[in-house]
């Protein structure tokens, strides 16, 4: 073995980046199906910010609309011969297509909304909760183990059924489903952070006690729950497709993914797949491309993988 | 005193005994304090569901005739009790309820939980042939994954596993009556098919047209309770494989199959029930959403259809009725854990 052998591995190992943020990058993109993951993921966001600008057709215009293209298979041409159906049209004559991204809008919106707002509320309360202890942590754990003891669909049903429809409503419904799973996540790393010595510091300094959990605790939390936040959002997107496709969801004026699967569910026994069939591609694009990354993020971002 | 085989074999069976008597201590312990927060957990949800849902909007709009006068109204306000303040009604509610009396459906008249409970065994019938099915199917892929984590098939299986877990179940349903009842046509797409009277029980598992109607719904519930299985099952078979027991076992010269099939079997049994027991309840609520897919005629359908016709006695009492249910399972599961698994200690536990 001559020295080079021996010297080259020794300069790559000493080459290897530094900076934490670095060092995550070239983690991550060591997966290949985090990196397709995020490929999905990339697309559907792209494809739900920009649709109206991609869509061949606004599905919401009545006036685009003409009721002689309804239930018109993949690839047909309209009846005036101005444009290709590329996955056909709906029971509306809408243009599948244009339909699913402006679906795909409301479905990221909302779950994006929702998750955000669970997030802020649960980590709160997860953080206050470990760092004050004793009787106030009790309760509010007790309260989220209640919660966490019944099924999500359950606890949003109660709600829609209470609230009613609407797409805010929905957005409420999702995070009170959701906020318990942050509250538990910050609780347990909090927990751990809280007795370390810059924590101890940081009191030692007299900070105030928001202070010291927002700007010490907080970001020292952070991986786990970001973790939640992807697996949620993927969470999120399939519960409002379930429930507006049970029809509790959003209204017919804003149809998400969930909306459009359900309209199909009349044509599909006729034969009639594709008004069902693509919605439910798109949406399980968007899901498993957020679960790939999130799954490969809880990897990279856990401290006892580290090496 | 010499230690004879029948000598060792009282003193074991005594120690046994004692140690049996101070386990049912603690899990009798357990019911009767777990009860207790039952009773608080069901006065808490039942003023939440009730003020919430009584709260909102008018039932007499939807009672009374749109042609009907003031006075008119008023008399069936007053007929239903909902003229009283929130709390009396409350209490008049719950003074009923514990009677078993839960209101009657707005819409056919009905006592509410008789109508649910009508609905009861369509329901019971597909989350228990689901949950039978999952086990079945996720607990020898579960062990073969975990045996060989790092072969093709083990891969193959948990990939389908994220599959099942993160693909919209309703979405799935929709594509099997796609492909085994519309294109293939070998299943009917929806409904209970023939039905037999056991007592007051309608059942499906006991004709062939009731199996057929059965199994795309059975099979859909399955394709997600499927994936937590193996998931659980992987993880236990993984965590015991390296135990002395495994490797005393096949120390001893048992055949594989022996060594899965009973000593490792066991053992990875108690997070099996565990997770099986609650992904139960799980179903059971889930229900609804299966049940409008496939108008499988159960107490989901019904929920759905209520909330849509906002028939108010019927949502409440669905929603006391399955709220007791998880918590009663939540406890059945937390004893048959203690019972299978002696290390658990139940005093340690809140």
């Amino acid at each position: 073995m001559s020295q080079a052998d021996i010297v080259k591995p020794a300069i790559a190992a000493a080459r290897k980046p530094e900076g934490p943020w670095r060092r995550f990058f070239v983690d991550f993109f060591a997966s290949k199906l985090a990196v397709v993951g995020l490929i999905l993921l990339t697309v559907t966001v792209v494809a739900a910010v920009f649709a109206p600008w991609i869509a061949p057709q606004n599905p919401f215009d009545i006036g685009n609309l003409d009721i002689m293209d309804s239930k018109l298979p993949p690839g047909s041409e309209s009846g005036d011969g101005t444009m290709r159906y590329l996955l056909g049209t709906d029971g509306q004559a809408r243009d599948l297509f244009s339909a699913i991204l402006y679906g795909l809008r409301t479905s990221l919106m909302v779950a994006g909304i929702s998750v955000f707002f669970a997030f802020a509320i649960g980590a709160t309360v997860g953080l206050i909760a470990a760092y004050f202890g004793g009787k106030l942590d009790a309760l509010l754990m007790r309260i989220v183990d209640i919660q966490l003891s019944f099924p999500a669909i359950l606890v949003a049903l109660m709600l829609l059924a209470i609230l009613g429809k609407g797409v805010d409503k929905v957005i409420i419904a999702l995070i009170v489903v959701q906020w318990a799973y942050f509250a538990r996540a910050a609780r347990g790393a909090a927990l751990v952070e809280r007795n370390k010595e810059y924590v101890e510091a940081a009191r030692c300094m007299s900070l105030s006690w928001w202070r010291v959990l927002w700007r010490h605790l907080l970001p020292n939390c952070m991986p786990p729950l970001i973790v939640i936040a992807t697996i949620d959002l993927a969470h999120a997107i399939a519960l409002e497709a379930t429930l507006s496709f049970l029809g509790v969801g959003v209204p017919v004026t804003e149809p998400s993914l969930g909306m459009l699967i359900s309209n199909g569910f009349e044509f599909l026994l006729s034969g009639r797949y594709w008004i069902s069939f693509f919605p439910g591609i798109a949406l399980a694009i968007a899901i498993i491309g957020i679960n790939l990354v999130g799954d490969h993020l809880r990897d990279v971002l856990n401290p006892r993988n580290a090496n | 005193m010499r230690a004879t085989p029948a000598r060792i074999a009282e003193y074991r069976s005594a120690r046994r005994a004692r140690l049996l008597s101070t386990r049912v201590n603690a899990v009798l312990a357990t019911i009767i304090r777990r009860l207790l927060q039952t009773v608080v957990v069901m006065l808490v949800m039942s003023a939440l569901v009730f003020v919430g849902i009584y709260l909102v909007g008018d039932p007499i709009s939807m009672l009374a005739s749109p042609e009907a006068t003031e006075a008119q109204r008023d008399a069936i306000r007053a007929s239903l009790g909902l003229d009283l303040p929130l709390w009396r009604q409350y209490l008049v509610f719950m003074g009923q309820a514990v009677q078993g009396d839960f209101g009657n459906s707005f819409l056919t008249g009905e006592p509410a939980m008789r109508l649910i409970l009508q609905r009861a065994p369509a329901t019971l019938e597909l989350a228990i042939t689901a949950m039978l099915l999952s086990v079945l199917i996720g607990v020898p892929l579960g062990i073969r994954a975990g045996l060989k984590p790092q072969a093709v098939s083990s891969r193959a299986i948990m990939t389908g596993s994220v599959l099942g877990f993160s693909l919209p179940n309703f979405w799935v349903g929709l594509m099997l009556i796609m492909v085994f009842a519309v294109t293939l046509g070998w299943v009917p797409a929806s409904g209970r098919g023939q039905t037999v009277a056991i007592g007051s029980l309608n059942l499906s598992i006991f004709t062939v047209s009731g199996w057929l109607s059965l199994a795309l719904p059975a099979i859909t519930i399955a394709m997600a309770k499927c994936a937590t299985i193996i998931r659980v099952t992987r993880a236990a078979t993984r965590e015991s494989l390296p135990m002395d027991y495994i490797k005393f076992a096949r120390a001893k010269g048992l055949s594989e199959r022996r060594v899965l099939g009973v000593h490792l079997l066991k053992n990875i049994l108690i997070p099996i029930v565990t997770v099986a027991g609650l992904e139960f309840g799980q179903v059971v609520a889930f229900a609804v959403v299966t049940e409008t897919v496939f108008s499988w005629p159960g107490m989901g359908k019904l929920l759905i259809d209520s909330i849509i016709n906002l028939d108010r006695p019927v949502v409440v009492a669905y929603l006391l009725l399955i709220v007791f249910f998880l918590v009663m399972l939540n406890l059945v599961v937390d004893i048959i854990y203690t019972v299978l698994d002696p290390r658990v200690r139940l005093e340690g536990r809140r």
